[in-house]
């Protein structure tokens, strides 16, 4: 009697681990990278950033916009928690028959 | 030689009567300088932006600066932060609900505590309404006041052209909660006071 004719062989589900596992890391790896490379920015995300300029005349300092992505750490945040969760699921076993059989 | 002399004496009339009356400058600024800074602290980093949309007139008289009145207001979807997302959530109907009330405004009828800072300029009190989100409430603002004669032309490369400026500088700030602005809400991760910084530049009134 088979246990469990339907699942992938052994190295199959063993090749998928390695190759999430290193996807988690490579997605960690990558959102850490971006946004040190970006400046690492420690407050929010920006996807516009405040320029200050001079009115000559008046000397009023005054504000504008450059439409740029700078990464904050809610990007850095959400990245690596991603990259986590990835990385995790390799850790999911599915009940082996024999522990099913015993908590029946 | 009579008839000279009456001239003279008219046209020196009319000159004096022009600089010595008040004078009404618009803030709606043609280069866009003109803006409403807020800041508020928050659990990361203060949240900032601005408000750009500026528009109103101010009556300013050289010789009576005490009677300085006007109205600024700023349209309410020009507010903006560094984040998109951030600025959606800001013009909101839980925050300043943009779409209801499109204006947020600050009029004055008044100077208190008028000082002399400078060559032409002058520090005070401006009492008057401010209404943020609907809500209209008496405020006090210090502010300080510029006057720049013959200085418009200049400023617009158009040096031929007549024309003063009024630059109105200040710094306030409000209690979020008092005008419905989440009231009692993530206190802990938004502050309850919004600080406002404005440097405004008002030119000769269009015709």
């Amino acid at each position: 009697m088979s246990a469990a004719p339907d699942l992938p062989p052994a190295s199959t589900i063993a090749a998928w681990r390695v190759l999430l596992r290193g996807a988690g890391v490579l997605v960690a790896l990558f959102v850490f990278c971006f946004w040190a490379a970006k400046g690492y920015h420690s407050g929010w995300t920006q996807t516009q950033v405040p320029v200050k300029q001079l009115d000559p005349i008046t000397e009023i300092e005054f504000i504008t916009y450059e439409d740029r992505f700078v990464p904050g750490v809610d990007y850095l945040g959400g990245g690596i928690f991603v990259g986590m969760v990835i990385f995790g699921v390799t850790f999911i076993r599915r009940r082996s028959p024999k522990s099913t059989r015993a908590a029946g | 030689m009579t008839h000279t002399l009456r001239s003279i004496a008219f046209a020196g009339f009319t000159i004096l009567s022009a600089v010595a009356a008040p004078q009404v400058f618009d803030f709606e600024d043609p280069k866009g300088v003109n803006a409403v800074q807020f800041t508020l602290d928050s659990v990361l980093e203060p949240i900032a932006g601005t408000a750009s949309d500026v528009a109103g007139k101010v009556t300013f008289d050289l010789a009576n600066v005490a009677a300085t009145q006007g109205k600024i207001a700023v349209e309410t979807d020009s507010l903006k932060t560094s984040n998109s997302t951030m600025t959606e959530h800001l013009l909101s109907a839980g925050w300043v609900d943009a779409e209801k009330h499109p204006e947020i405004s600050f009029a004055f009828t008044k100077l208190d505590d008028v000082k002399p800072a400078g060559d032409n300029r002058w520090s005070a009190t401006a009492n008057g309404d401010f209404t943020l989100k609907g809500v209209t409430k008496s405020i006090s603002v210090p502010v300080t006041l510029t006057y720049l004669p013959g200085a418009f032309g200049k400023r617009i490369n158009k040096p031929e052209l007549p024309g003063d400026l009024l630059v109105v500088r200040g710094a306030f700030s409000i209690e979020r909660a008092d005008y419905g602005i989440k009231p009692g809400q993530n206190e802990d991760k938004v502050s309850p006071s919004i600080q406002l910084t404005f440097a405004l530049v008002g030119g000769p009134e269009k015709k």
